[in-house]
């Protein structure tokens, strides 16, 4: 019943597993709280948001296995909960005219052409919902694109941030483990019937991911984390997960990418660390190191390095300021 | 019901002063002209009459429509059962493509301003033809031209183009696409390009200086107004698109690197140059059809439309805004400025929204009545709300990310699409058939097409709304049964085919009215702007004789004198005029 106990706490808490014996972030996210406490207080006209246990109506999402993931829904939820509220009214308004004024008579109804007061309130009212509304997504977006520096100590145990190299090629996925020398990869071989290659993650953990393209644009898409981003040949996109619990969380290329798009499909499997920890030594046992598989030098993209605007534009974070 | 008052006099039309003050210099030598002209197919063939080439237009666009429409058809079989293997990856590949290529290159577009508008435009300002007639000619033939390319690059060896319609680089490039249908995709919107651009001249210049005596700037009816700004942004946007397009041929022809890594070039600048031509042709594709519905509904409430101003001034910033917001469609790129993108793109409901408001203020108080154009507008009211509203949660970044290039966008465009170009674009078409063919389309078989069409159309994208969000992508050719999209795939092709079977009626209609003419008559549905004026089909050059022109409605002031606003009298004693005549009318 209480939304915040409910496995979606705000991005600031779910940041570290631990976080509930954190003090509150800087004075920044909490603001951020207080405006998301007041999209909640906007979104309750649904009778669908009082009904369930859930404060969040999914509308059909995922709720998001990652941090990052759990706030874009939020955002998502409660903006479609505005829409169907606006849309709503206007469907309604709409089919009332239709009903209640279709012909009933020859008269000749008023010949009224213009009120400037009714226009000026329905310029208005979209103003004040258009700017509520951007602002929501604003803050949202600061932490769905927040990224720690790349040398931050940012696990429980204080190593350096998980950084997962994955390289999109035509037609399949290779996801490099630079810190623990560990390489997976795998191509559209055994037709609709795999599941792709999979990428290991460790959960509770920051994983930073370097999304680079060997070829033409593929997209990097995994429903349950809201979320998604093109591997772009030449630029070097930079993204971090927090992977909040357990699964198995199947993902797909969803940019077209040529002939075998369709079969372009990887998992995300989320572990324990320890579970993490073993996983990478039997890897490496089994031969499938960095070396193994050298990335094609042909094809390898210029340094052309890029800092998302909007990253290097956010104020510290939500994330940040749980360093 | 209609008693006249008193008949206003008639003004003979002017000869009108083309841009240069002489009249228009390709313009031939007016009435005559038409008598001893050639005839048969030679005068279809060299003909410059701004109603000829408007039918071509649209037989022209409707063909590729109805092709366009099958080959949807077939994706949707494809998709109907998990691993379908109906056609092959490639194939499928090629339809989409195509699908949408046709759908919105060959359709769209020069359904609205090739068709209807360069038929209605200038009857609605009072103009004897198009302002350049030749060129206006000229645009037909380019057109023909690249919609026959595009369309028969399906047969040549390596197939038609296989990336989608935006064709992003480096996919479309020589090494990943080197097929000559690439090549032939290239050409058709280079060829199409041009021809929209000078459909757009015509258009700016028809409405800015053909205008008859006293139809001002503020008495366009809005349908001729959505044109003007629709031209204005068509010279804005095709250019742009033509210039990335041959960037793009120099890079798989002549060596060139615009858009590869290797050579130190930047293939996201292909999306920069082709979203700045995409999403004001988004707009190029919506405001004609907005412009229609605004055109009909107050035809069938029998009022005039509500907040006429506030309608052009929302038109103006739709269109300014277009301009602004290309890179929404790049948000998951990340290279991009979101916040920016994001804010302009919001901003867009403002103005859309004020259209809603002054379509339902117009029928609010009226009495309706649902011939099929209304049934049309109306179904497209409903199409565009939901299209519309999911299009703001996609101006958000961290929600577009979450959707992007999922099914929830297919859902999402189509609504939009659909909603704009088929029931709005197959309103006007009821609407201003009669005048275009001097025949009535059967009202019972519209409202079967109507109905049909809009049961299919909710059964087909509701649940690709779900299945979108449920993670399913766009443009793949199959997926797996442990995805569990079956169920959702099945009710879209199911609502796919339900539409496929109302166009079926269409045609039916269209044969009818052909076998069985029932005579229009000068203006069946008793409407307002000066098209209704002349006669069905009207005579070359259009008319002979003009009613005065006081409001955005002539021909309905002349018709209905007694509720004529006059604008002379000032604001307060017109509304006390009205009272009298609301009183005295029934
Ligand atoms: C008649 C009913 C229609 C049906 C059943 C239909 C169905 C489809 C389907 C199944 C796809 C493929 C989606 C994918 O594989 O990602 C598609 C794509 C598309 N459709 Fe339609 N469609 C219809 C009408 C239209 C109309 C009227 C327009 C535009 C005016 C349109 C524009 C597009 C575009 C632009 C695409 C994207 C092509 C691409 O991915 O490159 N469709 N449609
Ligand atoms: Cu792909
Ligand atoms: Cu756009």
């Amino acid at each position: 019943m209480n939304a915040f106990t409910n496995g979606s706490p705000t991005s600031l808490l779910a940041r570290d597993p631990s976080s509930d014996a954190h003090p509150a972030g800087p004075s920044d996210p909490a603001r951020g709280r207080r405006w998301k406490r007041l999209a909640v207080g906007l979104a309750i006209g649904a009778p669908l948001v009082l009904g369930g246990c859930n404060f969040y109506p999914t509308y059909g999402a995922s709720r998001g296995v990652t941090t990052q993931g759990q706030d874009t829904f939020k955002l998502y939820s409660g903006m479609m909960t505005t829409g169907i509220i606006i849309g709503g009214f206007v469907g309604i308004l709409i089919l009332y005219t239709v009903l209640r004024y279709r012909r009933r008579s020859d008269d000749m109804p008023k010949q009224f052409h213009e009120s400037i007061p009714i226009e000026i309130l329905y310029t208005a009212i979209p103003v004040f919902v258009v700017a509520v509304l951007f602002l929501f997504t604003v803050l949202t977006e600061n932490n769905v694109d927040a990224t720690v520096p790349n040398n931050a100590r940012i696990t429980t145990t204080g190593a350096p941030v998980l950084e997962v190299k994955i390289t999109a090629f035509q037609w399949g996925w290779r996801f490099d483990y630079p810190n623990n020398n560990v390489s997976v990869s795998g191509e559209v071989t055994d037709g609709p019937g795999g599941l792709g290659p999979q990428m290991v993650l460790p959960v509770g953990e920051t994983v930073q991911i370097l999304l680079v393209s060997n070829d033409v644009i593929h997209g990097f898409y995994v429903r349950d984390f809201n979320f998604s981003r093109y591997a772009l040949p030449g630029v070097q996109n930079r993204f971090d997960l927090n992977i909040i619990k357990p699964g198995l969380f199947p993902g797909q290329c969803t940019q077209i990418c040529g002939l075998y798009h369709s079969e372009m499909l990887f998992t995300v499997k989320g572990v324990t660390p320890s579970d993490f920890a073993t996983w990478t030594t039997s890897e490496i046992a089994a031969g499938h190191t960095l070396q193994r598989y050298p990335v094609p030098a042909a094809n390898t993209p210029p340094p052309y390095t890029h800092v998302t605007p909007s990253n290097a534009l956010a104020a510290p974070s939500a994330k940040k300021g749980s360093l | 019901m209609t008693t006249t008052v008193e008949t206003p006099e008639l003004i003979e039309p002017e000869e009108p002063g083309g841009p240069d003050g002489h009249g228009p210099s390709d313009h031939g030598h007016g009435g005559e002209h038409a008598e001893h002209g050639p005839t048969g197919l030679l005068k279809w063939l060299t003909s410059t009459d701004h109603k000829v080439i408007g039918k071509s237009y649209m037989i022209t666009s409707l063909v590729t429509f109805f092709i366009s429409g099958a080959m949807a058809l077939v994706i949707r079989a494809q998709l109907a059962n998990p691993t379908s293997s109906l056609v092959n990856f490639q194939t499928y590949n090629e339809l989409f493509t195509m699908h949408g290529s046709l759908m919105l290159y060959l359709f769209a577009g020069p359904f609205a301003f090739g068709g209807l508008a360069n038929y209605i435009v200038p009857l609605q300002v009072g103009a004897p033809d198009m302002a350049y007639p030749r060129l206006n000619a000229l645009s037909y033939w380019l057109y023909l031209g690249g919609a026959s390319m595009m369309t028969l690059s399906f047969v040549v060896a390596g197939g038609a183009a296989s990336f989608g319609w935006v064709a992003y680089a480096p996919l479309s490039n020589s090494i990943n696409s080197p097929g000559a249908g690439t090549d032939m995709w290239l050409m058709s919107l280079g060829l199409t390009g041009f021809s929209a651009i000078f459909t757009g001249v015509n258009l700016v210049a028809t409405v800015f200086y053909l205008r008859a005596p006293g139809m001002t700037m503020f008495r366009i009816p809005i349908f001729s107004w959505n044109m003007l700004v629709t031209g204005i942004l068509i010279l804005i946007a095709f250019p742009v698109l033509f210039g990335a397009v041959v960037m793009l041929f120099c890079d798989r022809h002549f060596g060139t690197h615009i858009f590869s890594v290797q050579g130190g070039g930047v293939p996201v600048l292909w999306q920069h140059l082709f979203w700045f031509f995409g999403h004001p042709e988004v707009y190029i594709l919506a405001l004609p059809y907005f412009g229609i519905v605004t055109d009909i509904i107050p035809v069938f409430s029998r009022k005039p439309l509500f907040g006429y101003r506030g309608m052009v001034f929302a038109t103006l910033s739709i269109a300014a805004l277009s301009t602004g917001v290309w890179a929404h469609h790049m948000f998951t790129t990340g290279v991009v400025l979101l916040p920016f993108f994001s804010l302009l793109s919001y901003l867009i409901a403002i103005p859309t929204g004020i259209k809603f408001f002054n379509w339902v203020g117009t029928m609010w108080g009226g009495q309706l009545s649902f011939q099929t154009p209304m049934l049309f507008s109306i179904g497209f009211l409903f199409a565009f709300l939901m299209g519309g509203v999911t299009g703001v949660l996609l101006a958000s970044p961290p929600v577009d990310f979450m959707t992007h290039d999922t099914y929830f966008v297919v859902a999402h465009f189509h609504q939009v699409l659909i909603g704009t170009t088929v029931f709005a674009g197959f309103a006007g078409f009821y609407f201003w058939y009669p005048k275009m063919f001097g025949r009535m389309l059967n009202e019972r078989l519209g409202k079967i097409h109507f109905w049909l069409l809009f049961i299919g159309f909710w059964l087909t994208f509701i649940p690709q709304y779900i299945v979108g969000l449920k993670g399913m992508p766009r443009r793949v050719a199959d997926y797996l049964t442990s995805n569990g999209w079956t169920g959702l795939n099945q009710l879209s092709t199911v609502g796919a085919m339900v539409i496929g079977v109302s166009f079926l009626f269409f045609l039916v209609n269209l044969v009818q009215s052909w076998r069985k003419p029932v005579l229009a008559g000068d203006n069946p549905w008793d409407g307002g702007g000066l098209e209704w004026f002349t006669s069905s089909p009207p005579p070359h050059h259009n008319f002979t004789h003009l009613p005065p022109i006081r409001s955005e409605r002539p021909v309905w002031d002349y018709n209905h004198p007694e509720h004529r606003k006059d604008e002379s009298h000032g604001d307060k004693r017109h509304r006390e005029h009205e009272k009298e005549t609301v009183g005295a009318s029934s």
